[in-house]
């Protein structure tokens, strides 16, 4: 009854995506301009917060092992985390740039809770490809929200972290249950479908 | 100068559109290209949309519609959050 996983990455893929495109035009515009209208400086940190929200339906739904419950549960709270310190920033309750920290915080749990429930090797499925890739990918991305921390008016920090949304989408928009990669496909990994 | 010539000049000037700056062009087209993203991927991939074959599709297959969901994405960009972020650059 409940979608199959494949399904739910596209969907938080699409959240993503919007993400990315929302980051990477504050990016290109600035800060000054984007804040220009109250609402749009709610946008993406509200949607983040909202993502975080939606992860906890996903680990209860989707919980086949301890490991995938506390990676989804820290992933739900890392999102949460860094939304809601996003918009307090947005509407001025928090003031210290530093609160932008938890961005990189949420980046690098994320990274980190995909490396570590992903128990198979690289080559075992197209899934186990990507979460490996996803994984490394996050981590090292969050180098960008701490650049951003630090040096609020850099362009390549911005841009790197709207980069970081992107391309998370695009590797989670490729996930499948059960396909190869690169022609690899264990035969303990089950029957490809399309 | 002949003031015909001076209002004729004056009349082509406020006629001609005015040009966007990189930055404004930039996030016009973010929607556009996303949305030809989406469609790329759709051609490419078909039978990633199961509403081209929806006989015998359950519920969740005939909802998740992954290269639709970049065309909507691209679209929704385009319409709702593009055109205030560009006037307000250009203002």
């Amino acid at each position: 009854m409940i979608p199959h996983a494949e399904m739910v990455h596209w969907w938080f893929a699409a959240g993503f995506l919007i993400l990315g495109l929302l980051l990477l035009t504050e990016a290109v515009v600035g800060s000054e301009v984007w804040g220009r209208r109250p609402w749009r400086r709610y946008l993406w940190p509200s949607l983040c917060f909202v993502l975080g929200l939606c992860m906890w339906p996903v680990m209860t739904f989707y919980t086949n092992s301890t490991i995938h419950m506390i990676a989804h549960g820290s992933w739900a709270q890392a999102l949460m985390l860094a939304g809601a310190a996003e918009l307090g920033l947005a509407r001025g309750k928090l003031h210290s740039q530093y609160w932008r920290l938890c961005s990189a915080f949420g980046l690098a749990v994320s990274g980190t809770a995909f490396l570590i429930h992903e128990q198979q090797h690289w080559l075992f499925s197209r899934a186990a490809f990507l979460h490996h890739v996803l994984g490394w990918t996050l981590l090292a991305g969050a180098v960008f929200p701490l650049a951003r921390a630090l040096r609020p008016r850099s362009f390549a920090a911005s841009a790197g972290f709207a980069a970081v949304f992107l391309v998370t989408a695009v590797l989670l928009f490729c996930d499948r249950d059960t396909a190869s990669i690169f022609g690899h496909l264990s035969v303990y990994a089950g029957l490809p479908h399309r | 100068m002949n003031a015909e010539l001076v209002t004729e000049l004056q009349a082509s000037e406020e006629d001609a559109p005015r040009v966007a700056s990189g930055r404004a062009r930039f996030v016009l087209a973010l929607g556009p290209i996303t949305v030809l993203v989406g469609l790329a991927w759709a051609l490419v991939q078909p039978y990633r949309l199961t509403l081209l074959h929806p006989y015998g599709q359950g519920f969740w297959w005939l909802l998740s519609e992954p290269p639709l969901y970049v065309v909507l994405v691209g679209v929704l960009f385009r319409l709702f959050v593009a055109p205030g972020v560009v006037k307000d650059l250009e203002e």
